[in-house]
């Protein structure tokens, strides 16, 4: 992890890792980017599991929180995401770790098989 | 059966409030940089569920009160610290004219002396 993002957190350990309102974090990077297809599934992936009330947005967001400090700050917005939901679909029982690690598995012999790249931070 | 009554709100809108500044275990909404800080309640936002047992998949009952609350930026940050502001002008600094306005379910809030309010 970069020295910033670690050093501003010994002024705050009683804040959970989410928490860092008001820290001295530098400025905001506020450019925008064109969200990714990956992204965009994420995203709906959440939706669908809210509409189906699986799990609502704050169980998200606990398990969010509930990530160590280097896993949350080493970890893109989605890529937050999909950890937690595919946590939570353990949780739930909806699937099994089992399952997941198999479904991964398949995909990524079947990228292999037809030549095509696999992005090793989506999914893990 | 006839549904229980909703309890009133707690606070109105004109009310001084301070946020509690307690430890937190679990799911919480409350940011860290508001607790202990006085306010004045804007709006009665709405009664939803509690996030902090949604979170771990409760119905999230009783719905709590959701007040909007204004906070003077200078009663949350150094004097000294650099806000942007609008109203800053050139310095950066905040003045008693920036404020901040967050949602802040009513567990979190106690009635405060509005002269304690700087």
């Amino acid at each position: 992890m970069t020295d910033r993002r670690t050093n501003f957190r010994k002024h705050a350990p009683d804040h959970a890792v989410h928490d860092v309102g008001g820290l001295d974090f530098g400025p905001i990077d506020r450019a925008e980017h064109e969200q990714s297809y990956y992204e965009k599934r994420v995203d709906a992936l959440m939706m669908l599991m809210a509409g189906q009330q699986v799990f609502r947005i704050d169980a998200l967001r606990r398990m969010i929180e509930d990530y160590a400090q280097q896993e949350y700050d080493g970890t893109g917005y989605y890529d937050r995401w999909i950890k937690a939901l595919r946590n939570l679909l353990v949780e739930r029982e909806v699937l099994t770790r089992d399952e997941i690690e198999a479904r991964i598995a398949a995909l990524r012999s079947r990228l292999a098989a037809e030549g095509r790249a696999v992005d090793p931070g989506a999914v893990e | 059966m006839t549904a229980p009554a909703c309890p009133p709100p707690r606070f109105s809108p004109g009310c001084a409030v301070r946020v509690a500044d307690r430890a937190v275990s679990g799911h919480c909404r409350t940011p860290f940089y508001l607790r202990g800080r006085p306010g004045t309640v804007v709006a009665v936002a709405g009664r939803y569920l509690d996030p902090g047992k949604l979170a771990y998949h409760n119905p999230g009952l009783p719905a709590q009160y959701l007040y909007r609350v204004r906070f003077a930026q200078t009663a949350l940050w150094n004097a000294a610290a650099e806000t942007g502001g609008e109203t800053g002008g050139e310095t950066g600094h905040a003045t008693d004219a920036d404020a901040l306005l967050a949602d802040i379910f009513e567990p979190w809030l106690e009635p405060a002396e509005k002269d304690a309010s700087p």
